[in-house]
């Protein structure tokens, strides 16, 4: 039954929903802890049971406090060589003073700082290639078909088998007595860049390749210029494959470069993980624990950020994002 | 009598397919003044939209050839303005952007350096205004309704400034009143610029009501030109006065006649298409 007397009190049904949207998440999570608690407990390893949640959250509480302590010593540090430095410039004002910088060891947040500047790094320098040579294969089938087959043969390469050829190519060509960049940086950028940005060439070349007849059309009676026809008729066509191809590489970036960082000691979260591994102590598991939920949440975060920019970039406001 | 504006020659169009040459078009030959509106009308299939495509540019003969202005079409170009039958305005572009990038198109053939810019404001909204669409100017594509998506589609035609505005079935896709009401804006438009036109149509109606010449098509394959009917209605024409009229009611019987006896359809499960495998063995 309907009634045209509009009510200020919610709906039932609009309460429900509501709290669907919250309860239901809720309830997933909290299974999922209880299921991880109960199970974590019966998992007997060389280095202690497997930790739980209660573990994970402890240790991840004291890495916290590592890192803030590690930040005073580093402060500590510089104010010491300051006080002497001022000391010995009093004493005689020609001395030669040296500037060290401190040299800690770097925490879990400035891993996860390194993670996030490499796979950034690794993903534009993949966005820069992929993109316009997807446009090109996109707008050409001769280039298409002729370079089709070597991408579908290098697209599954695991990283871990380009990393050594990487590693060794780098040393070899990368020779500078000051390097801009650190090799072990260069190595996982390149590895990171080589294994994303398939999806991104795949699915630009696509989308370059579906847009509408009739707009080519438009086009061409319009005679447009070919970076007109790229900017105004291509390029906005495929926006919405070329972002789908970007956060699939994002993803794999993301993925390829904690694997980059295990294997060749680059430093981030993957080295991070090893380091613990390696470590061996009884706090070892809950760190590497926090390491993996960190690993996951930053790639959602990634994932997340790619569709509001995809929102934000695309000219088709209706069109369903998830 | 002065040269045709529009000068088809022989014209025949072959398409290439696995199982041989498909013969879509032959002989077709038509000449057209400045000024007139010529309706190309006939069955699906019979090749109205080859003949539009080849006038336009965008495919080139196989045979023949067609002449405009002097000159032979040798690909698209903006004198040769075509009207889609699905709008194809961009979707990412406003209203007054799709018209715009129309008119900087063809802006340095009409003005040089620091005038282009007033001369492409002043041209946009004049024909933003011509078609009534101005308060609607920075609305994208899919905010306004399929009718006014084809005005703004006209409207990007003609402020290229065609020689000869190619329509193709351009209110096919829309609601009968308003096609209607779309028909008199554009029968206003062309009192106005008397623009050369050629457009495609299904509807005998719109044909008799909007063109000076009606060419009807054969059915395909190999089609060509049937019969052609001069319609000398006097304009401005009113639909509602010309439903009465004599002459009006011959025409439309003509053209009538024309596709429903003479052309009637294939009876259905006989193969419409047939493959011309043995051209070459012909010319041996």
């Amino acid at each position: 039954m309907s009634s045209n007397v509009i009510s200020l009190i919610p709906s039932k049904q609009m309460v429900a929903n509501k709290s669907k949207l919250m309860l239901l998440p809720l309830i997933g999570i909290l299974i999922f802890l209880m299921f991880w608690h109960l199970s974590a407990r019966e998992v007997q390893t060389s280095l202690g049971t497997l930790p739980g949640p209660s573990q994970t959250y402890q240790q991840f509480t004291k890495l916290v406090v590592e890192h803030f302590d590690e930040r005073e010593k580093g402060h500590a540090f510089i104010e010491r060589q300051e006080k002497r430095n001022a000391e010995k410039l009093a004493k005689n004002p020609d001395a030669k003073v040296k500037i060290r910088p401190y040299t800690g060891k770097p925490t879990f947040f400035d891993q996860i700082l390194t993670s996030l500047v490499t796979v950034s790094a690794g993903f534009l320098l993949a966005t820069a290639i992929a993109i316009p040579l997807g446009i090109v294969l996109g707008l050409n089938q001769g280039v298409y078909q002729a370079f089709n087959p070597i991408i579908q043969l290098l697209k599954p390469v695991s990283p871990l088998a380009w990393l050594p050829i990487v590693t060794m190519v780098v040393s070899a060509t990368y020779v500078s007595d000051d390097p801009m960049f650190a090799k072990s940086f260069v190595n996982s950028l390149l590895t990171v860049a080589l294994c994303s940005l398939w999806p991104t060439l795949i699915n630009t070349a696509v989308g370059v390749t579906s847009v509408d007849k009739d707009l080519v059309n438009v086009s061409k009676v319009l005679q447009l210029s070919w970076w007109q026809h790229i900017r105004v008729i291509v390029l906005p066509s495929a926006i919405p494959m070329i972002f789908t191809g970007l956060r699939l590489s994002l993803g794999i970036a993301w993925m390829v470069l904690i694997a980059a960082e295990m294997l060749a000691q680059n430093p981030g979260l993957g080295k991070f993980v090893w380091d613990e591994f390696q470590n061996g102590s009884s706090a070892s598991l809950g760190r590497i624990m926090v390491a993996v939920i960190t690993i996951g949440f930053i790639g959602l975060l990634l994932d997340r950020g790619m569709l509001q920019l995809q929102k934000w970039l695309s000219w088709n406001k209706q069109q369903a994002l998830r | 009598m002065s040269k045709p504006l529009l000068d088809l020659t022989q014209l025949g169009m072959r398409f290439p397919t696995p199982n041989g040459e498909f013969l879509a078009l032959k002989n077709v030959n038509l000449q057209i003044n400045k000024g007139k509106f010529i309706s190309l009308i006939g069955h699906s299939g019979c090749g109205k939209s080859t003949v539009l495509n080849l006038v336009a540019g965008l495919h080139l003969p196989t045979d023949g050839g067609v002449i405009v202005d002097g000159r032979e079409v040798a690909g698209p170009g903006p004198e040769r303005a075509v009207v889609f039958q699905h709008h194809s305005l961009l979707p990412w572009l406003t209203v007054y952007q799709n018209v715009e990038l129309a008119v900087k198109q063809i802006a340095d053939q009409y003005k040089q350096g620091a005038e282009t810019k007033v001369w492409v404001k002043q041209q946009v909204e004049h024909y933003l205004d011509l078609i009534q669409m101005t308060n609607a100017a920075d609305k994208k594509p899919d905010e306004i309704s399929g009718g006014m998506k084809q005005r703004v589609g006209i409207a990007r035609a003609l402020a290229l400034r065609p020689k000869v505005l190619l329509m193709d079935e351009p209110f096919g896709a829309l609601d009968a009143l308003t096609r209607a009401h779309l028909q008199d804006s554009l029968m206003k438009i062309q009192a106005e610029l008397n623009n050369t036109v050629i457009m495609i149509t299904h509807d005998v109606d719109e044909a008799v009501l909007l063109s000076d010449k009606i060419v009807m098509m054969t059915n395909g394959p190999a089609a060509t030109i049937g019969e052609v009917l001069e319609i000398n209605l006097p304009r401005p024409r009113n639909r509602v006065a010309l439903a009465d009229d004599p002459n009006y009611q011959k025409y439309r019987q003509s053209v009538l006649r024309f596709l429903y006896e003479k052309q009637s359809k294939a009876a259905p499960g006989k193969p419409v298409k047939e493959h011309t495998t043995s051209v070459p063995a012909k010319s041996a």
